[in-house]
């Protein structure tokens, strides 16, 4: 079984000090990078699978060459190796650019599943999984909070969470999987695995290795921009009540009441 | 003249999804600045009642059913079927609009690569000044963008309660089509479907929210967040801590692995207000927390903190608001 896990460094959000350049590009000199954190779950999931059914994790990364010193945490984790997709020209990806620029890739990888986490923290659209299985021509099993695959049978069960539950699909494999947390808490890595993550092997992929010009993906061409950003209106005032529970009830109830919440 | 597209999601019983009627009034919002037009698509096995009370909100519907679709998950057929839609209304450089729910994000994913335009995703405002200019919160609200497409087109998924939906004085009509036949991305069979109990509406949706954390310290104590958002008329919400400990399903779970909310009131106990957490209800318009330590974050950014156990303060708000109603 040979599962390939997208990850991507995003901005640390507990650090909260992200921020944009003057060219509205994340800047990422102001803020340490992390594993995005739906991607550990994601990784998880595929280590628990290979653990189960044999096999290898391939860790798959669009970023600036920086990008391997975050990647070597998800090795450590216990991904096999990872290949990392990197290009000057790359530098202001839109959405469009980033799933043609890793279906590529993965069209390099011989994989029975790709495993991508909900969102990520950064930018939070979690559409490029659907995107790129549709490039690639892959069945699409979204918010899984359950995967099964069936090695023999080359196939794949999958709970999608529903509004009201959840439904079971099913799929030949290969096939693209959306993770979700429910898959479980991702491990921390071990002294060792730390230890032998220095040595894995980390791919460094180009867009000319990749068959694939500059002029049509990447900052070049993105096909959408940031016109203007800024920091969210300031909240008013906490007010605080310490007193009874009673007063703290009729503190909450005048609240309400004068909001028209009741 | 530009074009917009509204993708109405059905409802598991055939009707149309809430946000889809939100969707629309900003589509039609959108088309009357901009001197455009705008039209709903609907893809589903049987999307008559879907298009129909769709059509209550824009002027036009596209009904395009497709029995095919029926045992198989939605989001690749109906973005295929989509697609075909705007092949055949010869629509390159359109904004197609769609609702910020787990099969809007999923539609827009496949759409974006069957059209090869650019996705701004989870949109807390959309206007158009000259150029569509779609309004994002970034890192977890953060920082707030505008953000616009390069091109004149684009795909544009919108988060709940952004916009109240409103109907037009005169019903719009609905045009049936036949899916077309050659569907080329594999689709997913559906072998089962399960109701689990005690599923709750959606939170992102819900105007009212009533969340427990780590504070409430086990399943019982979600008995009186379940009881205060009942008398409230909301939803019940949690962090992540709950969650993971069990306490309560992740579909409540708000926040960074969790949902993003923006409900009217967010009624918060036993919730210290990690980052982790603040990200998914910091634009609640009033925040009221209820928790022992006065020092907690929460305290930076609610409206209101009381400080005490939150089960004292919670049973006696639980009176108070049966005396107020009386």
């Amino acid at each position: 079984m040979h599962i390939v896990v997208l990850t991507k460094p995003v901005p640390d959000p507990a650090a909260a000090a992200e921020r944009l350049g003057p060219d509205m590009r994340l800047d990422r000199a102001a803020s340490p990078a992390v594993v995005n954190g739906n991607d550990e779950y994601a990784l998880e999931a595929a280590l628990k699978l290979v653990e189960a059914h044999g096999g290898e994790v391939t860790l798959l990364t669009m970023a600036p060459p920086s990008g391997a010193d975050t990647m070597r945490k998800a090795l450590a984790m216990g991904a096999t190796r990872g290949v990392l997709v990197t290009d000057p020209a790359l530098a202001g990806s839109c959405v469009r650019s980033t799933d043609e620029v890793l279906a590529a890739a993965l069209r390099e990888l011989t994989f029975d599943l790709v495993f991508s986490g909900f969102d990520t923290s950064d930018g939070t659209a979690g559409v490029v999984g659907a995107a790129i299985a549709a490039r690639l021509g892959l069945p699409y099993l979204s918010n899984a909070a359950r995967i099964e695959p069936d090695p023999a049978a080359g196939r794949v069960r999958v709970r999608r969470i529903t509004p009201t539950g959840y439904d079971v699909l099913e799929a030949p494999m290969p096939a693209l999987v959306v993770c979700t947390q429910v898959l479980g808490e991702p491990r921390y890595p071990s002294l060792k695995g730390i230890m032998s993550a220095r040595s894995k092997e980390i791919a460094s992929r180009s867009l000319a290795d990749l068959g694939l010009d500059g002029g049509t993906v990447g900052g070049a061409a993105a096909t959408t921009e940031v016109l203007d950003s800024r920091k969210p209106p300031p909240r008013g005032a906490t007010t605080v009540v310490r007193g009874t529970a009673e007063e703290g009830a009729a503190a909450i109830v005048t609240l309400l009441a004068s909001r028209r919440l009741i | 003249m530009p074009q917009f597209w509204v993708v109405g999601e059905p409802n598991a019983d055939g009707s149309i999804s809430k946000l889809s009627t939100e969707v629309a009034t900003l589509a039609s919002t959108l088309a009357a600045a901009a001197g455009g037009e705008a039209t709903g698509i609907v893809v589903a096995a049987t999307p008559e009642r879907a298009a129909g009370e769709l059509a209550a909100f824009l002027p036009r519907v596209i009904a395009v059913a497709d029995p095919a679709l029926a045992g198989h998950a939605w989001s690749v057929p109906a973005a295929e079927g989509v697609a075909a839609v705007l092949a055949a209304e010869g629509d390159t450089d359109g904004t197609v609009l769609l609702g910020a729910g787990p099969d809007g994000r999923d539609l827009a994913g496949t759409l974006a690569a069957l059209t090869g335009r650019g996705v701004l995703a989870n949109a807390t405002a959309v206007a158009w000044d000259g150029r569509l200019v779609v309004e994002m919160g970034a890192f977890g609200g953060k920082l707030i963008t505008s953000s616009g497409f390069t091109g004149t087109g684009g795909i544009v998924t919108v988060r709940p309660n952004m916009v109240t939906a409103e109907p037009l004085p005169v019903a719009g009509t609905v045009e049936p089509r036949a899916a077309a036949a050659d569907a080329a991305l594999p689709r997913v069979a559906v072998v089962e479907q399960v109701e689990e109990a005690g599923a709750a509406a959606p939170i992102e949706e819900a105007r009212i929210i009533v969340s427990g954390g780590r504070g409430i310290g086990g399943p019982d104590g979600f008995e009186l967040v379940r009881e205060l958002a009942g008398q409230l008329g909301g939803a019940v919400g949690a962090t992540r801590a709950a969650v993971d400990s069990g306490w309560i399903p992740y579909s409540q779970q708000i926040g960074q692995t969790g949902k993003i909310v923006k409900p009217n009131l967010y009624l918060a106990l036993g919730i210290s207000g990690a980052i982790q957490h603040k990200v998914g209800m910091q634009t609640a318009e009033t925040i009221v927390a209820i928790n022992r330590d006065p020092d907690a974050p929460i305290a930076e950014f609610a409206d209101l903190l009381v400080v005490g156990d939150l089960f004292e303060v919670g049973r006696a708000l639980m009176v108070a608001l049966r005396e107020r109603s009386g």
